[in-house]
């Protein structure tokens, strides 16, 4: 994906009217990188496309979409698919990418907003421990049968949020203080996930033993669905606080500069950063409570987009939605085809892909410190 | 200690030919902005105990005093960064705020990664609504302020790749960017060479008369400070030692007993200039 900024504003190209020229050739430095957006949805499409189609049992692609624009309203086609794909589809595979689109999204913005928070680049949810506070949270109330719900605000997501926010809480405090590295922030963020894993298999262990294993199978990050009850208690928290973070992304920009200007320049950042970290947290925590724990999502995706697109959090936040999305759309295709007819946690792929990538961001920070 | 020299006479220097447009909400000549016995403790060290000053529409106020005197300080609690005491008030008595007030911190951050279009940007985020959206508008008043300080080539150079004057003129288009009426700048040129100090501190100038902006700066070299400010603070251990035009405040046996070393102050072709006596080639 090109930049979609042009390079060439210099004075040569100033003729003519020659303020207004400028302008016009200052304000090209100053647009957004449409080309980028442009690629991340074509690659959530494409992503989603092939999500539909694959699988134990193969959709035409034809099909998928006569049968996806019948259901648009005020459009009516001959749908392509028989009934019993159509029930496939509209129950198990649609369900399925939604899910992970959505548990996607969650984790790469959240990803893109903790990077931002704590100028770290290597901040990700799993690796703050943020991760395994959900879990434990989520364990305690599904292993316990804590199974209250309301709509979407049941007492899982609720218990996984308070994991999460005592696990990125602690990693912040532990880390705080001078001399503090990235490197401390991490550190922190596996003295945190080792507590609560503990925690975790402790309450593991107090468990019958098929729920036991029921609980450990969704630990491993599984995108499981039962129709589309997932997706519906998803959706809330994606929605708003994506939103959040989306509007916050400026603010993210502006704490790059330090806490003292950021206040020059018209923000709080102790309030820019609890609603940021808040909004993050309870994005982690729905995806853990229904998708279990998925690693590198979020340190993966806003990487690969500032390294691509732009540095701009304004940028970032939206695009690692979008991306991440998009990836663990295609890493569930993976999940469900590469050991075809039994399934590969979609935890175990995305581990597979990002701890390399990890490393690549280590030994890359060590070429060119700053 | 007191101001021993009456400010209000100081504006001789603000005649014709600083008349530009003032700032909207700001009369010409009219006061921009005052301090009212402000005073910054950290613990039970008192860092600026009671400074009154005032700053007039257009006007541009020097705070000169040795290391630590608290210019910084008296910067920081008018910006609004650090916790005070007393009163800084607006014209129309408001406490100011981003939109007042834009700061050019003595040691910008400079984010690595970030572009020169995206720096001059975080100028406008005083004035972007809920979802902090910058629109057409905001592109164009940041462009503009690129424009101004002769930038366009740079504009999507990342910041960190900058050279000492090139950043310090990309700050001062992220202030400009903020569209306040009052310019505070902490010692804009401590960083930069003779050559660029000048033109730094020409831009500065040039800004305050076609916008009518209202500057305070805390300067280091008293002579500098002598050819561009209209009036002059001399600060000293948090008190305000003296204030009124260069001429009035830069007395030679003031500032050496402030300096704590002999100076001299002359004039050399019309400017005042304040020089340290060789003590040894004297004795």
């Amino acid at each position: 994906m090109a930049q979609a900024l042009d390079p060439a504003i210099g004075g040569s190209s100033l003729s003519g009217d020659e303020s207004n020229g400028e302008d016009r050739a200052s304000e090209r430095a100053f647009r957004l990188p449409l080309l980028g957006l442009v690629g991340v949805i074509a690659a959530v499409i494409v992503a989603a496309l092939i999500s539909a189609t694959q699988g134990a049992a193969g959709l035409p692609v034809g099909g998928v979409l006569t049968t996806l624009l019948d259901a648009v309203p005020g459009i009516n086609l001959e749908p392509g698919l028989d009934a019993r794909q159509q029930a496939i589809l509209t129950q198990i595979r649609l369900p399925r990418l939604v899910l992970g689109l959505l548990v996607g999204g969650a984790l790469g913005s959240a990803g893109a907003a903790y990077q931002g928070i704590f100028r770290n680049p290597l901040a990700d949810p799993y690796l703050l421990g943020v991760s395994a506070g959900a879990g434990l949270g989520a364990v305690l109330a599904i292993g316990f049968g804590l199974d209250l719900s309301w709509g979407p605000f049941g007492a899982v997501p609720a218990a996984a949020f308070v994991g999460a926010l005592l696990a990125v809480s602690g990693s912040a405090l532990i880390s705080r203080g001078p001399g503090s590295s990235p490197a401390t922030l991490l550190l922190a963020g596996v003295a945190m996930a080792a507590l609560f894993s503990a925690a975790q298999t402790y309450a593991l262990q107090r468990l019958s033993e098929t729920r036991a294993r029921e609980v450990l199978s969704w630990l491993f990050g599984q995108l499981q669905t039962n129709g589309w009850d997932q997706v519906l208690l998803l959706i809330p928290y994606v929605v708003i606080c994506g939103a959040i973070l989306v509007a916050y992304g400026r603010h993210l920009d502006v704490l790059r500069v330090g806490d003292a200007e950021a206040r020059a320049l018209g923000i709080d950042p102790t309030r820019s950063r609890i609603v940021v970290v808040v909004a993050a947290s309870l994005l982690t925590a729905a995806a853990v409570s229904v998708s279990g724990l998925i690693a590198f999502v979020g340190l993966v995706i806003p990487h690969v987009i500032r390294l691509l697109i732009s540095h701009s959090y304004r940028v970032i936040v939206p695009l690692s939605a979008l991306g991440g999305a998009a990836f663990l759309a295609f890493v569930d295709v993976g999940s469900r085809t590469l050991l075809a007819p039994a399934e590969l946690p979609v935890g175990v792929i995305t581990a597979f892909v990002g701890a390399p990538f990890f490393a690549f961001v280590l030994w890359r920070g060590r070429q060119a410190p700053s | 200690m007191s101001a021993d020299i009456g400010a209000d006479r100081a504006t001789d220097r603000t005649g014709a030919d600083t008349a530009g447009p003032p700032h909207p909400g700001v009369p010409a000549n009219g006061v921009a902005l005052s301090c009212r016995d402000v005073r910054v403790t950290y613990g039970r060290f008192e860092a600026l105990g009671g400074v009154d000053l005032h700053l007039a529409g257009g006007e541009w106020l020097g705070l000169i005093g040795p290391n630590g005197a608290g210019k910084t300080t008296l910067i920081g609690a008018i910006s609004g960064l650090i916790d005070h005491h007393g009163e800084v008030a607006l014209a129309d008595g408001r406490q100011p705020g981003a939109r007042d007030i834009a700061l050019v911190p003595q040691n910008p951050l400079l984010p690595p990664g970030m572009t020169v279009a995206e720096y001059v940007l975080l100028g406008r985020t005083a004035h972007l609504g809920w979802l902090a959206r910058e629109t057409r508008e905001d592109r164009r008043i940041a462009a503009t302020a690129v424009r101004r300080l002769g930038l366009q080539p740079f504009g999507e150079r990342i910041v960190t790749t900058l050279s000492g004057g090139e950043a310090q003129r990309m700050v001062v288009a992220r202030a400009l960017a903020q569209q306040a009426p009052v310019l505070l700048l902490d010692e804009p040129t401590s960083s930069l060479d003779l050559g660029h100090q000048v033109t730094v501190l020409e831009l500065v100038d040039e800004l305050r008369r076609e916008d009518g902006l209202s500057v305070i700066s805390a300067m280091h070299d008293l002579s500098t400070a002598a050819r561009f400010c209209d009036r002059l603070a001399l600060i000293a251990g948090g008190e305000l030692i003296a204030q009124g035009t260069p001429e009035q405040v830069l007395q030679a046996d003031r500032l050496s007993r402030v300096y704590e070393t002999p100076l001299t102050v002359r004039h050399i072709d019309g400017e005042l200039c304040v020089l340290p006596v060789a003590r040894r080639r004297n004795a």
